[in-house]
Order: C-alpha cells, then structure tokens, then sequence
C-alpha cells in the first residue's frame, strides 16, 4: 500500500555527495532510505509511514535538501 | 496457569501443609492399583483443569479396587465443560469433622496479597462472604518483605478459632502464603481444609494459578512436577483470531500489538497502556458493551504492527466497529498508533471513520495524532475525557 501520512522530497543536490546519500541511509531509523544501483539515495515506499519525525535526515543533510512532509497537514 | 489438583498438591506438600495419602492414574487399571496401595475407601477425581467435577460426575467414591476400575473408568471417559481430564486423582477418603476455607490472591484495589479465610469450607465462598460475612476474614500482607506466621494467625484467629485448631491452620495459611509469593501465584487456594476425627487438619482440595509469565523463573519447579515446556495449559485451543494476532505479535519487535483474547461480541477493542487493556475491557463492560475481544498494545509498535493487528480485528465478521482506547501513553506515540489504525481500517476495506468508534489516547505526540485523526474524520477524545467516559460513547455507538 502507498505512503498515506508521509512524504519525504530528496533535493537532486543530495545525489551530488556519496558521503550524504550513505548517511541518510544510516541515520534513519526506520529504514525510510536505501541506495539505488548506482550509489543514488531515494526512499522506500513501504516504510515511509513509520517516520518518527526524528529530523535526523535533516540534521544530516543542508537546509532545504531533505523535506519531509506530512500529508495528513495538507 | 492453571495446576491440576494432584500437580497443585505436590507444589502444595512442598510448604509442610498435610495431605491425604493419594497416587495419579491414568488408567483404570492404575487407578485399581492405586486403590489397592492405599489400602481403604478411596476418592477418585477428575484431573481437568475445570470447576463443577463434583456436578458433572467427576467425583467419585469406592470402597474396593474394583469399584475404584470402574469409577475410574467412567471419569476418564467424562469431558467436562468441555475438557478431557489428563487422569484422576485416587485418594484416601477422610472423615471430616469441620471444614474450613483459606485463598490468598492479589486485591487489586489494595494493591497487596490479601488472605481470605473462612470457619465456612466446602461451599461457594461469595456465598459465605454474601450471606456469613462473619464468618470470613479478610488480611493483607506485603509482598516485599518475609512471611510472618503472626498474620496467618490473625487471619484464622479473626473467624473465632483457637486452640490447636489455631495453631494447625496458621501454618497452613502461613505455608499457602508463602508458596503464594514464593512461587508467583496469582491464587492459591485451598477448598477444602478438613478437621479429621482425630482432630488432624489437613487440605482436601488445592487449587493453584500461577503467573503465565513466571514459568521461566519456575521451570525447575515444574518439570519436578512433570508439566512439559509445550503444555500452555489454556482453557480452551486457541482460535485463529488469537493465532493470527500472535503472530502479528511476533513478527516485529517493536512494541507490543497482539495477547489477543477473542470474545462473542461485536466491539473490537484495541486497549493498553499501564494496565489499561483490564480497565477499559472492563468498562466496556459496565456501559453494557460486548467486546469482541481483548487485547495489549504499547511499547511504541511500529505503524505496520499497529495497522496489521487493526486490520485483523476489523476482519472479523463479528465485528460492528472498533474502540482505540488507551490510558495516558508516555513511551508510546499517540501519532504512531492513529496511523496505524487508520491504515489498518483502510487496508482492511473501511471507512475510518465510520469503523472507528472513538479513539482516546491522550499522551505523547497527541497534537499530532489529532490532527491526523481530524484529517480521517474519526472521533478522538483527549485526557478529559475518562477511560470510563469514552467506553460509554464508543458503546452508544453501537447500532447506531
């Protein structure tokens, strides 16, 4: 099933450092983030309903290259 | 769980309390042997973990070890509510004089064990409470600190005995007391407690329930006793709503969604918090509910652990709608679990807020959660709203 309460938007910047992409999938805990076949970070659907709002993805990225989204406040 | 009478009367001959002479069979043959070996009148009694053995023909008396194959012949055929006996008891038979009564549980209201004794054994022991309160005491006693023999006195010598009726009993209680505590009873209970002819006291019948969650601590206990590691001892087989939730229970660590216990009615209940599952199923009962079951949820489970265990309730056919109820919550998110019975509701093909009768987790991430509920239309309540308050409006709801 879709993500229902959550969206999570991954800056194109993002995919320019390796070190960043690596660290989203480290700092995540609920596993929101996983490397593509060519090192590129994006987001796995069926977990992005269990974000914490923890904000790590944010902390490890610069301001405006990770925003995650509430839809439910849409 | 729940011991067998003759498995009870081991733990029980464990703390000095005196017996009758007696042998488990499980055959009719043993239980002739059985007779034999005791040398005298016996009593035979089904091993089922059920009350009512002395109405259903569970019980019965025998003089010789032929009598005694024939009764036991019967009773191991004999299903009682429901229940295959695992043998029977064969014990001597005792003349009794007086018969007394003495439990020791948990008063919940109280907060600490409680003795119950009665001058008044052998019958319902509400009755005695109801109609002879005086002759029934009630005593507390710490949990924390040693045993003292003094408050197994004063319980017995409350009801008027004395003398070395006295002195008998109080190490009866003073011993189910602390196999109580000892062996992580939930009750331990001793109905009856016969005063033979020769004014010997000894324990008739034993009934004991000890902490599922304690048979770890107590597994050298029980395979003294000979209780396998696989024998749950439920009352019943578990149906496959129980199943379908432990599973869901184990497939992720996180938190805790399922212990689901399925119920005939037609309120699914998604209940826990510090305790919260027994209040609230309780008081869906007192506003004249029917829950559909009852459950545990807490610890923070994840959002496919909530969603899946909700799924599985608003699955059951028996099912009209769901109460999402929960004490004050601290370490589990109020967001988290509004997420996942909405998903829940969704993935299981309803309207949340048509299915949901009331959701009333007030506590950590509760902004949040509302306005997640508020987005799905479902009927949340926050903390000024009792448990009690939001069982009664989930209940209105029902057949509305």
């Amino acid at each position: 099933m879709a993500a229902m309460f959550i969206r999570v938007d991954i800056a194109d910047s993002v995919q320019d450092d390796p070190a960043v992409c690596q660290q989203l999938v480290e700092v995540c805990p609920v596993d929101i983030f996983e490397l593509d076949d060519g090192g590129r970070v994006r987001t796995v659907e069926d977990n992005l309903d269990e974000c914490t709002l923890c904000d790590l993805c944010i902390d490890a990225t610069q301001p405006g290259q990770i925003d995650v989204v509430k839809l439910y406040r849409e | 769980m729940r011991f067998y009478e003759y498995e009870a009367k081991q733990v029980l001959a464990g703390y000095g309390v005196a017996l009758p002479q007696r042998e488990f069979a499980t055959t009719a043959d043993a239980a002739a042997e059985a007779t034999s070996k005791l040398g005298g009148p016996v009593v035979i009694k089904s091993q089922v973990l059920s009350g009512g053995r002395m109405k259903a023909g569970g019980v019965k008396f025998a003089d010789t070890p032929e009598e005694a194959r024939d009764h036991a012949a019967a009773i191991l055929e004999l299903t009682i509510n429901g229940l295959e006996p695992a043998g029977v008891l064969v014990e001597e038979k005792r003349s009794v004089e007086q018969e007394y009564y003495a439990a020791v549980t948990y008063d919940g209201r109280a907060k600490r064990p409680l003795i119950i004794f009665s001058d008044m054994g052998g019958i319902d022991i509400e009755e005695v409470a109801e109609q002879y309160p005086d002759h029934l005491s009630r005593t507390h006693f710490s949990a924390s600190r040693p045993f003292s023999d003094f408050t197994a006195k004063v319980a017995v010598a409350s009801v008027g005995v004395t003398g070395r009726d006295l002195n008998q009993l109080t190490r009866i209680v003073a011993g189910l007391a602390r196999l109580f505590l000892e062996r992580d009873m939930t009750l331990a209970e001793i109905n009856p407690i016969g005063k033979l002819d020769d004014g010997s006291i000894i324990a008739l019948d034993c009934h004991l329930d000890m902490e599922s969650e304690a048979r770890n601590t107590h597994r050298a206990l029980l395979q003294e006793i000979g209780v396998p590691d696989d024998d749950n001892r439920q009352a019943r087989p578990p149906t496959q709503f129980e199943i379908d939730a432990a599973n869901v229970d184990a497939a992720d660590t996180r938190g805790v969604a399922g212990n689901l216990t399925q119920f005939d009615g037609n309120l699914g209940l998604i209940i826990g918090a510090g305790g919260g599952s027994l209040t609230l199923f309780d008081a869906v009962r007192a506003a004249g509910g029917s829950p559909a079951n009852y459950c545990e949820i807490g610890g923070n489970p994840s959002v496919s652990k909530a969603a899946a265990l909700t799924k599985l309730i608003c699955e059951q056919p028996q099912v009209e709608k769901i109460a999402v109820m929960m004490n004050v919550v601290s370490n589990t998110r109020v967001d988290i679990v509004a997420r996942g019975v909405i998903k829940g509701c969704i993935e299981a093909g309803f309207d949340p807020a048509e299915k949901i009768a009331i959701f009333r987790i007030p506590g950590s991430w509760e902004e949040e959660g509302f306005a997640l509920l508020e987005k799905y239309g479902v009927e949340y309540v926050d903390r000024s709203v009792s448990m009690h308050e939001a069982a009664e409006r989930a209940v209105a709801k029902m057949g509305a």
